[in-house]
């Protein structure tokens, strides 16, 4: 176990106060294929609990491998052993819905950085859970709406056969108001996408929304801008993040795709988070870096207000998200998810990077569709 | 459905079932002649896709890209060969199947500590980028025809080395009767290394033909190497005409089953659930493929009889 | 050199040991690691009757691990929604007894290992092995997909099934009845090892004509130990499931059958004690590599590599010594 005791202070002077006041723990992916995910919300945690200069929180982190009983393992232990206060960091809906609820019912908070499933949005909502990214469905509808901004009549779509995929379809099929030229569940996983590609080719579509994660998305946007269908693409962030971007290459240049987050939102926040994540890692952050930073900076902002022992009061303060976020402006809605604009980015080169640069904004203070379903 | 699109379709299966009969053809030479399970080929195909990867970026090559992944797949073959598996030839299934799992884990760990957790970027050479139109006014990727065409020269070649060369006979002889052509004087030990070294090429340039149209990533290989598995079991194992044949079997099953298989079920329900239900059943297909065959043909089309 | 026999008594006794301690420590989370490394012991003490007796390397075993584990989920799922479990004409009411359960589980996956076995057993050799394989792909690829139960995002079940008189959600109670059970099912694999059904079944491993010859049927005797094989391992799964109230599609994933077998031959193939040697290993290994680095499946591969290699009998010959006892 990795234990970042950051009481260092404390202990350089003799260790006067040798317990930290605060126990965080993160469960998140940091190895195996996921990986890349994982370490982003880490680092950005990290860079921030670094800036703050806080040495009343100790944070323990642990690796999931992605595996869901491995991560009920992690939390039961850290439930159980280290008596921690708060959690967060798991970036799949799946280890969401295997840790969340079980942790809510013992008492603990919960911050999530990443995933966002239905059902802890809606009926599964708790007053300890807040989800600091946002609900699965919002890019999908911010996709679906800056489709009938750019006037497509008839899009082609396909996800992954498995829940998240589905919620994709339906989340872009909410707010997007023309025809479908089909519909397609790809297996997950899938490597080659030759198949669906031909299907898009003879549909007669005018554009293409896609929502395949990691390295599905990489294969699929290699092969489709080899196959010169040419129709315009327009998917969710996660095929497009900084982490990724640089395995498409030139296949993604011109690819609109929709993020509540981008580097060249232009505030005060962002722009030092930017600058000081490349500094600190040598590397440009990517939405997933900007969550795990926010999700910190909203911990600490909670923390300075009251203790998590006092549970309605650390809510309360957790409510009222006092913090400056990467986003701009930031708040909660009634079910603990963000309220918040998400834009439409496109995929450029810089020098030689490819990065993505908003052109617009898809939704404005967008709340999630399950809101009313939860009541706490 | 039109005929041209079906006739891409088949084209793609085509395609699919070349690359992975590259992938199959080493590891059925493997089992053939030396008698040994290897899970790890799956990572042999990865480290060609993340050389290949690791060399053009370096020198904007992709000829040189392919050379690079022959030459650090079929170095990895012939390390593990000497080192591990050479050990494992006079050993039971089981013991050769828990290595090679071990295999893999430090494989797949230790590209991931190499090159870290980011998928790497390969891409198609400028002058095979695009499609072509076939006569019939099929627009087709020109990378992937060149892909079933390479695939076939491999093919073609590896049957010559196999039927027509010294080395071919000593392989085939191998497959035989081990201790003969070791009294006949033949090194043997020299000889299985070089045949894993080449099954362990071709898995590594699998990876690289098929790394610039994919993304290249830890785990890449674990997936192909079931469906290359599932390939030589349908082919019968030992028999490179098998592979061949439960290659192209298992790419066109698994490209036209998610096509057609969806289309099927809307006769039948409405389209929401005869999508659901069709992408389910095509996921499994292939597995229902090969117990349909073993339930037939208990050692695989071509295999020999136990 | 220790005698087979006592190294498994007191191995049995340390881990029993190991989870009193921790309950006095108030250590729970040891006592979940134990518990973990019960049920994967009792799931590969499954496999080990086919494997290990009947020589039948099955690469598909998740299949019934899984199996095990969604018979706890969909009834129990039914159990918390009050929502009855429609089949056809029947309509079954969930449940959250533990013995029900169990009993469900094992006559699902026993079903299941039927009539996988009746297919796989016409093949032999790696053709037994892949087959196997392609049966637990199956499961894999049809859990993902089957939405109504979560598909690849799994079930949760919110809380821990109950057993008459005894409070499961407290660790050390839940330890219990997973330890028993394992000490039952290795009992009756000693049993079943020197019956006449084990011995001739170890003669079909071994010389499947000469049984042939004496008027027994190989293959029904190989179809027999993994109907029980897969029922125990689908018990298993069960136990599995309740741990962490948790059921997903990784439960059937290959790579789980792979573990299973890991598991056995780390500790010793065909020895009684060897799932269980095995699991303890393993999850001491997954729990302190893990804590060490984020590449501890490297140092897990090199550990794995080097017992292959150097230990063969697995780690319980390495101790005792002996070839497998046949005693």
């Amino acid at each position: 176990m990795k234990k970042l005791l950051l009481a260092t202070a404390a202990m350089a002077l003799g260790a006067t106060t040798a317990m930290a006041e605060v126990k965080v723990g993160m469960i998140t992916t940091l190895s195996g294929g996921g990986a890349g995910l994982g370490i982003d919300v880490r680092d950005g945690f990290l860079l921030a609990l670094k800036q703050s200069g806080r040495d009343d929180v100790e944070l323990i982190i642990e690796d999931d491998q992605r595996k869901p009983d491995v991560a009920v393992q992690l939390s039961d232990k850290m439930i159980q052993s280290e008596r921690v206060d708060v959690m967060t960091g798991i970036i799949w809906s799946n280890l969401a819905m295997a840790v969340v609820p079980s942790a809510t019912a013992q008492g603990v908070f919960y911050l999530s950085p990443n995933a966002g499933p239905s059902q802890l949005a809606g009926a599964g909502c708790s007053p300890l859970y807040f989800n600091v990214a946002w609900q699965n469905d919002n890019l999908h509808e911010a996709a679906g709406a800056y489709a009938n901004e750019a006037g497509y009549k008839s899009s082609f779509i396909l996800a992954p056969n498995y829940p998240a995929g589905k919620d994709a379809l339906t989340g872009y099929k909410r707010t997007f108001g023309g025809d479908l030229a089909g519909e397609l569940y790809t297996e997950l996983g899938q490597t080659d996408y030759a198949a669906e590609i031909a299907q898009i080719r003879a549909s007669g579509a005018d554009s293409v929304f896609f929502f395949l994660p990691g390295g599905m998305g990489i294969s699929f946007l290699k092969q489709y801008a080899d196959s010169g269908v040419g129709l315009p693409v327009v998917g969710p962030a996660f095929s497009f993040d900084q982490g990724i971007l640089q395995a498409v290459g030139e296949a993604a240049v011109g690819v609109v795709n929709t993020s509540q987050w981008s580097k060249d939102i232009d505030n005060p926040t962002n722009a030092a988070f930017v600058e000081s994540f490349e500094a600190e890692y040598g590397r440009l952050p990517s939405l997933y870096a900007s969550q795990g930073f926010d999700t910190a900076n909203l911990l600490f902002s909670a923390l300075d207000k009251a203790a998590p022992s006092d549970k309605a009061a650390f809510q309360a303060a957790l409510e009222a998200a006092d913090f400056d976020s990467t986003r701009g402006a930031f708040r909660f809605g009634p079910n603990h998810h963000p309220i918040q604009t998400i834009y439409a980015r496109e995929v450029i080169r810089e020098g030689d990077v490819y990065t993505n640069r908003i052109i617009g904004t898809a939704l404005e203070d967008h709340a999630d569709a399950y809101a009313s379903e939860c009541k706490m | 459905m039109s005929l041209i699109l079906i006739i891409e379709q088949v084209l793609n299966g085509l395609q699919s079932g070349v690359m992975l009969f590259l992938m199959a053809a080493g590891l059925t030479l493997i089992f053939g002649v030396m008698g040994l399970i290897n899970l790890a080929h799956g990572s042999l195909y990865m480290i060609g896709a993340f050389a290949a990867a690791a060399v053009a970026g370096f020198t904007g090559s992709f000829a040189l890209a392919l050379v690079g992944a022959l030459a650090a797949a079929a170095a990895a073959g012939a390390i593990i060969e000497i080192t591990v598996i050479r050990r494992l030839y006079a050993s039971d299934h089981l013991d050769q199947v828990l290595a090679t799992f071990a295999l893999i884990l430090i494989f797949s760990e230790g590209t991931r500590w190499v090159f870290g957790s980011f998928p790497l970027f390969l891409e198609i050479p400028p002058y095979l980028a695009g499609p072509v139109t076939l006569p019939g006014g099929i627009a087709y990727p020109k990378y992937r025809l060149a892909l079933i065409v390479a695939g076939l020269a491999v093919g073609a070649l590896l049957w010559f080395l196999i039927e027509r060369t010294r080395m071919g006979i000593r392989i085939r002889a191998g497959e035989n009767d081990r201790e003969m052509i070791a009294a006949l004087g033949v090194d043997i030990s020299r000889l299985y290394t070089l045949v894993f070294a080449l099954g362990a090429a071709l898995a590594g340039l699998a990876g690289a033909l098929v790394g610039a149209i994919q993304s290249v990533q830890v785990g890449m290989g674990e997936p192909v190497l079931i469906l290359a598995f599932v390939v030589i079991v349908i082919g019968g194992i030992g028999s490179l005409k098998g592979a061949f044949l439960g290659a192209l079997l298992v790419g066109l099953t698994d490209t036209l089953g998610g096509i057609f298989l969806p289309e099927l079920f809307k006769l039948f329900t409405d389209p929401a659930t005869a999508q659901s239900a069709g992408a389910s059943l095509a996921s499994m297909s292939i597995y229902i493929l090969m117990s349909l065959v073993l339930i037939w043909r208990p050692t695989g089309l071509f295999g020999a009889p136990a | 050199m220790i005698r087979e026999r006592h190294l498994n008594i007191g191995l049995l006794a340390g881990l029993l040991a190991v989870a009193l301690w921790a309950m006095l420590a108030d250590q729970p989370f040891t006592i979940t690691l134990a518990t973990r490394a019960v049920i994967l012991a009792l799931a590969a003490a499954g496999l080990n009757i086919a494997l290990g007796i009947g020589g039948l390397v099955s690469l598909g075993h998740a299949a019934f691990f899984g199996l095990g584990g969604y018979v706890m989920g969909v009834l129990a799922y039914h159990a918390q929604t009050y929502t009855p479990l429609e089949l056809g004409p029947f309509s079954i009411a969930g449940t959250k007894s533990m013995p029900l359960i169990w009993l469900a589980a094992i006559c699902v996956s026993g079903l299941a290992a039927l009539v996988i076995g009746l297919l796989s057993l016409r093949t032999s050799g790696v053709y037994f092995i892949m087959i196997t394989l392609a049966f637990g792909q199956m499961f894999y690829y049809f859990a993902i997909s089957w939405s109504a139960y979560g598909g690849e995002d799994g079930l949760s079940i919110y809380v821990r099934n109950g057993f008459p008189g005894l409070n499961t959600l407290v660790p050390i109670q839940f330890f219990g009845i997973c330890y028993v059970i394992l000490c039952l099912v290795l009992y009756l694999h000693a049993r079943l090892a020197r019956s006449p059904f084990g011995l001739a079944l170890n003669a079909a491993r071994q010389a499947p004509v000469r049984v042939l010859t004496v008027g027994l049927d190989p293959t029904r005797l190989k179809l027999v130990a993994f109907v029980l094989s897969g029922a125990i391992t689908g018990l298993a799964g069960a136990l599995f499931a309740d741990l962490y109230r948790f059921v997903s599609p990784t439960m059937f994933s290959w790579q789980m059958s792979g573990e299973l077998i890991v598991l056995i031959i780390l500790g010793g193939v065909a020895r009684l004690c060897g799932p269980v040697v095995g699991a303890v290993v393993f999850v001491m290994l997954e729990h302190l590599l893990g804590g060490l680095t984020d590449f501890w499946h490297v140092w897990l591969g090199v550990i794995l590599l080097l017992i292959v290699l150097f230990a063969r009998g697995g780690l319980i010959g390495m101790v005792s010594g002996r070839a497998v006892a046949h005693d």
